[in-house]
């Protein structure tokens, strides 16, 4: 009964996601959204890089911002396609209530909303890498991935993803105004403390514990690694490290992370329904 | 408790606090204060009030969605508050008057995307889609997108949807709120039809329509400012009024004619006057039909010419008046704190 239950709610989530997400009236708009958005995020950084490095390209510290940029796109579409399917279902459809009358298990439906965005997140870093590749000077050595570390630290660091979604979810749940914010507040703060595009060295040396402390950043460096080698030196903050630590940080953070989330999540949906905020419309 | 009841409060409460623009003005506001109903498996139980009255309140808190500040409630067997995975799978709830629902499914996508979180099995959810929208007359629109119905077509969609998972215990928030005088007819009819197919069905709705509550329910809760008045069968409600003899005068002109000057009858226990196009409309409340005589009498004496006059039989419209002192439409007006 119980696996069931969590199954089917994961599963018609998914499903329900995948159709919001996919309805694209618009093909043009679509291929714009995910396609054209990235690659150019992507070719601004480089240009700006280009100019500041004046045009070296053979830096280790080149694809080191490429590839942290690129990946650092999963941070957003997963982290808010979760948390953002509480302000769709509650505000847009006015079905969270409907929801969670329903017999199915609020966190894994939450969780299952979060899938379609992972699959168009996955399609925009794709084509962001390839287009590196192929027009921006990034250079990858097939012959020298490591795929297994590549697969295990992306599966890990999309669950913990995740699961900071659900974070986010409750938060949601309990804050009736600019609810729309949060996850897109937090995808930018985690940009600056995760060493997506530049090592924590370079921040204020106070300011550097928050991003020792961000499950995020181990995760980028071990994609990183996995996919360069040691070009990923330019990261001189973890460089002590190796690969078998980073992931065993990765993995104790991400408990953490997880643990501390279910929680948050448990805490805030209890208060949502003592303060009667689950079918709250803010009606701008 | 016994197994029997479908739903059971003991001294139920709700304060909401109200958070003011600045801190000093935090502020409660009481819309449940000492609930207790019993409601029978099989009844078909209406909840009757004004806007206002606390009867969304009541359908929140006994269906999880909303904890309650005092009191308990237990709905087929299991309490609302501390055990919600119990409740949740053997009860459903639709609220009127919203367009709730996702606009990119069609019809028939919504409900079963529903019916699978209930884990009705797909052919058989299929099955029941199709026989349900054949009974409110959606099955032709089918496979609309829902966000291509109409609000009133939306809502039988709504409807439907409660249905659909055969809940135990059903909760109807004015279901029949905002659609036409046919659509109404056929979700009345749809209801007492569901009802009648299975003896151990529960539904609970609320109205502020006084005909919907005496055609449909079997039991009425009167409700007013968080508080039940009164809770009986409609009949019951009446007797307690049948003493009275009611009537309905139309008159023209009104020449001055006051609500002070009819309640001076002995005879008049109850007067209302409301102004009409062409003069007014007299609803009298007398001890006995013989004192009608009287009241002629003082029309005479003002010039006030009778166009009409009806004996009518009491409604639950005056059962609240007897027990609020005013209205229903007068309480909503002046009610508010
Ligand atoms: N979330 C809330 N926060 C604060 N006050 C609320 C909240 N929800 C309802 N109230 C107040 O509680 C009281 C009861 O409201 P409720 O919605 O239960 O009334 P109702 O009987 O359903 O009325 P209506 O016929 O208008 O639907 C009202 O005074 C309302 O303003
Ligand atoms: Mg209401």
């Amino acid at each position: 009964m119980q696996t069931s239950t969590s199954w089917r709610s994961f599963r018609m989530a998914a499903w329900l996601g995948w159709v919001i997400e996919s309805n694209w009236t618009d093909p043009f708009l679509f291929a714009v959204y995910s396609i054209v958005k990235p690659i150019s995020g992507a070719a601004i950084l480089v240009i700006m890089y280009g100019i500041i490095s004046q045009g070296n390209y053979d830096s280790a510290l080149f694809p080191y911002i490429y590839l942290g940029n690129a990946f650092y796109i999963y941070v957003g579409a997963v982290m808010t396609g979760v948390s953002w399917a509480v302000v769709d279902d509650r505000e847009h459809y006015k079905t969270l209530k409907y929801m969670y009358i329903a017999p199915i298990y609020i966190p894994l439906y939450l969780l299952g909303r979060g899938v379609a965005r992972f699959i168009t997140g996955s399609i925009a870093v794709f084509i962001t890498i390839a287009a590196g590749l192929l027009f921006l000077n990034v250079k990858i050595n097939f012959a020298e991935v490591d795929w297994l570390l590549f697969f295990v630290t992306l599966f890990v660091g999309v669950v913990m993803l995740a699961l900071l979604g659900l974070l986010l979810a409750g938060i949601t749940l309990t804050v009736a105004r600019h609810e729309g914010f949060i996850g897109e507040a937090t995808a930018g703060a985690l940009y600056i403390f995760s060493g997506a595009i530049f090592p924590l060295d370079v921040l204020p040396e106070w300011l550097r514990p928050v991003g020792y402390f961000m499950p995020t950043t181990y995760w980028l460096e071990l994609l990183r690694r996995s996919l360069v080698g040691d070009v990923a030196q330019a990261f001189p903050t973890l460089a002590n490290f190796s690969n078998m630590e980073i992931l065993g940080v990765l993995l104790a953070l991400s408990v953490f992370f997880g643990t501390v989330s279910i929680y948050v999540f448990r805490w805030c949906d209890a208060r949502a329904r003592e303060l009667g905020l689950i079918d709250r419309t803010t009606n701008y | 408790m016994s197994a029997s009841l479908a739903i059971e409060t003991k001294d139920l409460g709700r304060i909401y606090k109200l958070r003011g623009s600045k801190k000093e003005t935090r502020k409660e506001l009481v819309a449940l204060q000492g609930v207790n109903l019993t409601v029978e498996r099989g009844e078909l139980f209406g909840l009757l009030g004004p806007n206002g009255a606390g009867k969304t309140t009541l359908i929140k808190v006994l269906t999880t969605l909303l904890s309650p500040t005092s009191g308990w409630a237990r709905v087929a067997g299991a309490d609302v508050h501390a055990e919600p995975d119990l409740v949740r799978p053997r009860i459903n709830m639709v609220s009127g008057g919203e367009s709730s629902g996702y606009g990119l499914l069609t019809v028939r996508e919504n409900l079963w995307m529903f019916s699978q979180f209930y884990g009705v099995p797909s052919k058989e959810a299929n099955e029941r889609i199709e026989a349900l929208l054949e009974m409110v007359g959606l099955k032709d629109r089918m496979n609309t997108k829902s966000s291509d119905l109409s609000t009133g077509l939306r809502q039988k969609m709504n409807i439907v949807r409660g249905f659909l998972t055969e809940p135990e215990v059903l909760f109807l928030d004015e279901p029949t709120l905002g659609l036409d005088v046919g659509a109404m007819r056929d979700v009345r009819k749809f209801i007492l039809d569901w009802l009648k197919a299975d003896k151990e069905r529960t539904l609970l709705l609320t109205t502020h329509y006084m005909a919907e509550a005496e055609e449909l329910c079997d039991r009425v809760a009167i409700i007013n400012k968080g508080k039940v008045l009164a809770c009986d069968k409609p009949s019951v409600l009446k007797q307690r009024l049948q003493k009275d003899a009611l009537f309905e005068i139309q008159v023209s002109p009104l020449n001055g004619l006051t609500q002070q000057h009819l309640l001076d009858q002995p005879e008049v226990t109850k007067a209302a006057i409301s102004e009409t196009e062409t003069g007014a409309k007299l609803s009298l409340s007398l001890v006995e039909e013989s004192a009608l005589a009287r009241v002629i009498n003082l029309f005479t004496q003002k010039d006030v010419k009778v166009m009409n006059l009806t004996k009518r039989e009491p409604t639950l419209e005056d059962v609240f008046v007897d027990l609020v002192g005013r209205s229903m439409a007068e309480e909503e007006e002046h009610g508010q704190p």
